[in-house]
């Protein structure tokens, strides 16, 4: 075989394996898509129908109307915005001083807070929750969020300002700037890309988590993965507009990853992080 | 971080000398996030500890009973069923998606076309939000309507129960386990790949080595640790798996699929026995601290291979 053929072979050869292992994700959510723009007799149809001859757009529009999802869209939002942001503001000054301290030791808390159920923080969160009187409002969910958030964040932070040039700080040093200053005005406007990827990461894994939800959250405070879940637990199982119910869940979170799958690639080999 | 990025830590092997320099009173900017870290993080690990020695049920009456609901742990059948399931299912998610995973990390690895927007989807399973794509799994596994026993029954196979008979439900569960996080092992051994040297390659190409032989003698001892990790992350996110669980099974049918995870859960919040929870919960997090302490290992070692020595 001349060389030239044969390197057109293994070319080939890589695109189809590479193929073959985009496509159980792929046709996943191309499967997901289809349930959830189908009829229930679609739905029901032996042998599965992949495209349908009548789109069922209502799928869609049944969520919104009889399931407060507007509700629990809102709740998400403000769950998930105020656990990150609460966790950029404590956490990247954090990651900025543990790393210019060379604290390595102190980074084990956060790895072993990676490394430990979910649920074993809700026990006794759930009891001071319930002791303060905060049960029933989204003040326990935003909180307990703060252990998924805080941990991501810290350790993101910390790999960044490792790997930033340490020169103009010393040059801000010397000319006399405080340590605030020049976290302020030198390190922090180099870290922004660092504070992208933890910003994203916090974001998708608080907006994911589940747990804490179906044990803090009442009627009117539940997220998003509790609500659709319930639909699943409590309502007449009809998969269209649960599929679809379960897409919209979802599509913020592939759309983002789709997006910016540099930084999320780049923030996930960092640490390897995974929420609660 | 250090922990993955053995050679890829330039700037941390770097800094040896700037140490000395610019250590002083950085506390100020540690403190906000230490007292969020206490309240949420190490005193719940703290009461929990407290509450496992007390008998202790939401809305009644505690008292102290020292290590009784620990010597009641021992005895308890659905507690050590639960541990040979999570077990069980721990060792196959891990296996799995680390075989799975290298293998595309192998294929990631080449000069491919569109190789950003294909990363990009083959990460998507594990960024989705756990209960939306288990619900999907769920559809996907029902023995009559299901589009896997559809699939099969082209092949000639089936039709299989899959999460509804107890003798199917963990391997399937596993499956969804696989499909999840393959992405996640696939990133950190590509990260490994990305830092490998290529003079042992042009030599051993000059010397007519095999794909194979490459593989084996070059390749999979240079990425032994990046595997490591990966082997570790894995068993520990596997021994914590709730959501699709919880979603797919409850731990059902009967408690077959019943991990410590999900016992925890019912023990503390069905049955609101919340002081033998907290004993579950204290044995579950022994178990994972003891496999953070071989990951920190480690990454001490990785650390002093790229030269840093910290």
């Amino acid at each position: 075989m001349s060389r030239p053929l044969r390197k057109l072979l293994d070319k080939a050869g890589m695109a189809v394996c590479v193929l073959l292992l985009v496509s159980p994700a792929l046709l996943f959510f191309l499967w997901m898509l289809s349930l959830s723009l189908k009829f229930e007799i679609d739905n029901g149809a032996y042998p599965p129908i992949l495209i349908p001859e009548r789109f069922a757009w209502k799928n869609y529009t049944t969520i919104f109307e009889g399931n407060s999802f507007l509700l629990y869209f809102w709740n998400s939002l403000i769950v998930t915005g105020a656990a990150t942001l609460f966790a950029l503001l404590v956490g990247v000054p954090a990651g900025y001083g543990i790393a210019r301290m060379q604290a390595h030791k102190s980074a084990v808390v956060i790895m072993i807070a990676r490394m430990t159920p979910g649920l074993s923080f809700l026990i006794p969160l759930f009891l001071l929750f319930q002791w303060l009187g905060l049960l029933g409002t989204l003040w326990p969910q935003i909180i307990i969020h703060l252990v998924v958030t805080v941990p991501i964040v810290i350790w993101i932070m910390i790999g960044y300002f490792e790997t930033t040039p340490m020169e103009l700080e010393e040059a801000a040093m010397v000319d006399g700037a405080t340590r605030w200053q020049i976290f302020a005005k030198v390190a922090l406007p180099i870290a922004k890309p660092g504070i992208v990827v933890a910003f994203i990461l916090s974001v998708i894994f608080s907006w994911n988590n589940f747990v804490f939800g179906i044990v803090l959250a009442s009627r009117e405070t539940r997220t998003l993965p509790v609500a659709v879940y319930n639909m699943l637990s409590f309502e007449q199982v009809s998969w269209g507009p649960l599929a679809a119910a379960a897409l919209v869940v979802t599509l913020p979170v592939l759309i983002l990853t789709v997006a910016a799958q540099r930084q999320i690639v780049a923030g996930l080999t960092a640490g390897a992080v995974k929420g609660g | 971080m250090s922990i993955l990025t053995s050679s890829g830590r330039v700037a941390g092997a770097a800094s040896v000398g700037r140490t000395k320099r610019l250590r002083p009173s950085y506390w100020p900017f540690v403190v906000p996030a230490l007292i969020v870290v206490v309240g949420v993080i190490v005193f719940p690990w703290v009461f929990t500890l407290w509450m496992s020695a007390m008998e202790w049920r939401i809305g009644e009456e505690q008292r102290f009973v020292g290590l009784q609901n620990y010597v009641r742990l021992a005895t308890d059948v659905r507690f050590l069923e639960a541990m040979a399931h999570t077990l069980v299912y721990t060792a196959l998610s891990v296996v799995a998606p680390l075989v799975l995973g290298t293998a595309a990390a192998l294929a990631f690895n080449t000069k491919l076309p569109a190789r950003g927007l294909l990363r990009g989807i083959f990460v998507m399973p594990m960024m989705a939000t756990p209960v939306a794509i288990a619900l999907v799994w769920t559809m996907m596994f029902h023995p009559q309507l299901g589009v896997l026993n559809y699939l099969l029954s082209q092949i000639g196979i089936g039709p299989l129960q899959w999460v509804y008979h107890p003798s199917t439900v963990i391997l399937s569960l596993v499956l969804v386990e696989t499909w999840q996080w393959t992405p996640l092992v696939m990133l950190i051994v590509l990260g490994g790949l990305a830092s490998l040297p290529t003079e042992p390659y042009e030599s051993a190409q000059i010397d007519g080595a095999t794909a194979w032989q490459r593989f084996r003698y070059l390749t999979l001892p240079m990425i032994k640790p990046f595997l490591m990790v990966a082997v570790i992350i894995r068993s520990i996110d596997a021994l914590k798996s709730f959501d699709i669980l919880y979603t797919i099974t409850q731990g059902g049918p009967g408690t077959a699929s019943e991990t410590i995870n999900l016992y925890l859960y019912s023990v503390a919040f069905t049955y609101y026995d919340v002081g033998y929870g907290s004993a579950i919960a204290v044995v579950f997090f022994v178990l994972i601290i003891l496999l953070s302490l071989v990951l920190l290992h480690l990454r001490q070692r990785s650390a002093w291979n790229s030269g840093d020595g910290k």
